[in-house]
């Protein structure tokens, strides 16, 4: 039974080379879009894809959380690898810190339009906003949210690793159940609290100042969770493929099939309820969000959005054995990914850019993420052996049916 | 409906009921079906039972639904009477939407359960033999039919052998009959002395 993974060269050397594109495509950035103080399509790129990147790595603790607090035994088998992923969350967590603070103590108004606050004190709807939307409510919030993921995301890993030293006894069993459902009791609260609520309107929805909608945040949600699920799966069936984990079989993949099954419906269920009712009411300060994605330039890129990540996945999912067929899973794991990545995109981009542009940048920067989550997350899985060995559930996993 | 003949064997545990099917199955008996008092994982698999056709139907109701609310919603606001809402134009496609969404999960789900039932044949005023009355209790029952190449004896041996505890002979019908499970059921009262009595 092979259960300690060694990361293979070629891994690394993918992950390097995607790195390498995204720094590269960073620095033609630099220079073919007008330099850091003339384009909001320069930072608008960073912002969208260190923020969707982050997001998707935040799932893997969120993943554990819910499991974990649900009692649930079947994702136990392949546990180790939410746990790997959820590990590029400090260093994200550190990438995305440093571009939020560059975006706001820089004031690059062509993002965030609250910065210039010259502006603000003209403009009766951003000073009714300002103090939420101000440099220090942003900063303390930020600096909070971000402590607490890498904090809980940190501990949950160690406690894991830890774990695998204990002696299996039904008292340790209960020992390890009782204190992962605290932390991650704690993480879910601290979660719905951040993803769930402020933190998407701060970081994301403040690129449009003017507009604000309270599904935005659950809208954020649904796309990286549904993505970070896919992330999953698609490390479960590299390992799988290479000869790890013999114990994880199709059964464990139709589960996670069923969850992005679900979520990307329960994303199109949020993705209308801020349509239609912003279409209902008509109102203009609420229309100037989708005037630009409907009617505008983005209109392609809109409707393509909801083809990907609605239409592709429901029909292309909904059999029982794609769910449980590896390579269909494989194709369908990086079409969701690459859907809600385009969905971050039209998020972004109409405000940041105006126009629509080819997003060969975006995506060149988007693929130095990918790269760097790769390595970190391969990291992650050879340091520890792929079973928790001790995890009381683990049977559960190991027997389990859907 | 025919009646026909079967040896009835009951199992006091799903772990001596697992290989037991597959004994039978692979000495090429004919189960009738197996009766467990709660759904047991991977005994449809274990008797060979094909995959259900439930959800193929579920879909097709579902596509039924949203096709019914779209058409009708679209004839009655474009062609019947077009009222002018809010100035809203006459086809608003995102306010049909929920209730596209609402016909497409009541008729699925009403046709699934009709259609479940009807698969089950489960319906008022519908009885069934019962193999065993304590078959929905904590009894593991497996009816096997016996075919003109198989003869009951060599049958009971054979179920004796891996592991029955209670094996008997029983002519039934094999399907469903107008009837109540409340009146005349012989086979109930006969066995059974209810303890309130």
């Amino acid at each position: 039974m092979k259960d300690q993974f060694v990361v293979p060269a070629k891994l690394k050397t993918t992950s390097f080379v995607l790195m390498g594109i995204g720094v590269l495509t960073l620095l033609i950035g630099l220079v073919a879009l007008g330099g850091e103080h003339g384009s909001g399509r320069f930072w608008g790129g960073i912002l969208q894809n260190s923020t969707f990147f982050l997001l998707v790595a935040l799932v893997g603790t969120f993943f554990i959380g819910v499991t974990t607090l649900a009692h649930g035994g079947w994702h136990v088998g392949f546990r180790r690898v939410p746990e790997a992923l959820s590990m590029a969350v400090p260093v994200l967590g550190g990438i995305l810190f440093v571009v939020l603070m560059i975006l706001v103590f820089g004031h690059k108004d062509q993002v965030y339009h609250w910065t210039n606050l010259e502006h603000v004190e003209h403009d009766p709807i951003l000073k009714g906003k300002s103090a939420f939307l101000g440099a220090g409510f942003f900063t303390t919030a930020t600096i909070i949210t971000l402590g607490l993921w890498i904090l809980f995301t940190i501990k949950l890993r160690n406690m894991s690793l830890q774990e695998d030293s204990w002696d299996l006894s039904p008292d340790t069993g209960r020992r390890l159940l009782w204190r992962n459902s605290v932390w991650c009791g704690g993480f879910i609260v601290i979660y719905a609290l951040s993803v769930g609520s402020t933190t998407p309107w701060l970081w994301l929805m403040s690129v449009d100042a003017h507009w604000y909608s309270t599904m935005y945040s659950w809208y954020t949600f649904a796309s990286t969770w549904v993505s970070g699920l896919s992330m999953i799966a698609l490390f479960v069936i590299y390992l799988k493929k290479h000869g790890y984990m013999s114990w994880v079989n199709e059964e464990h993949l139709h589960d996670l099939g069923k969850l992005m099954f679900a979520f990307s419906i329960f994303w199109t269920y949020l993705w209308f309820s801020q349509y239609m009712l912003t279409w209902y009411a008509n109102i203009p300060e609420e229309t100037v969000y989708f005037q630009p994605r409907v009617w505008g330039p983005f209109r392609g890129v809109f409707f393509l959005n909801l083809i990907i990540n609605f239409v592709l996945p429901l029909l292309l999912l909904m059999k029982r054995d794609t769910k449980r067929n590896f390579t269909a899973m494989t194709y369908i794991a990086i079409l969701i990914i690459f859907g809600h990545w385009l969905d971050f995109f039209q998020m972004v981009a109409p405000a940041t850019s105006q126009a629509l542009h080819f997003p060969w940048y975006e995506f060149g920067v988007g693929l130095g993420f990918v790269g760097v989550i790769i390595f970190v997350t391969a990291q992650q899985l050879a340091k520890a052996p792929l079973v928790p060995k001790n995890h009381p559930y683990l049977k559960e996993s190991i027997v389990h049916h859907t | 409906m025919a009646a026909k003949n079967f040896v009835v064997g009951c199992f006091d545990d799903e772990a001596v009921l697992f290989p037991a099917v597959k004994k039978v199955r692979a000495a090429g008996y004919k189960i009738h079906d197996v009766y467990t008092p709660f759904p047991v994982h991977g005994l449809d698999h274990a008797m060979g039972l094909r995959e259900t056709s439930l959800h193929t139907a579920g879909f097709i109701y579902g596509i039924t639904g949203t096709t019914t609310a779209l058409s009708f919603m679209s004839w009655v606001f474009t062609t019947d009477w077009p009222l002018n809402i809010g100035g809203k134009p006459h086809f608003p496609l995102p306010a049909f939407i929920p209730i596209t969404f609402e016909l497409t999960v009541l008729f699925s789900a009403i046709g699934m359960v009709y259609t479940f039932c009807y698969l089950c044949q489960l319906a008022p005023g519908v009885k069934k033999h019962v193999f065993h009355p304590r078959q929905t209790d904590d009894k593991f029952v497996m009816a096997i039919e016996v075919t003109g190449k198989s003869n009951a004896e060599e049958i009971k041996s054979f179920l004796a052998s891996v592991g029955a505890q209670e094996i008997n002979e029983q002519r039934a019908e094999t399907g469903w009959w107008y009837g109540r499970f409340d009146k005349d059921d012989t086979l109930i009262n006969e066995r059974v002395t209810p303890l309130n009595a």
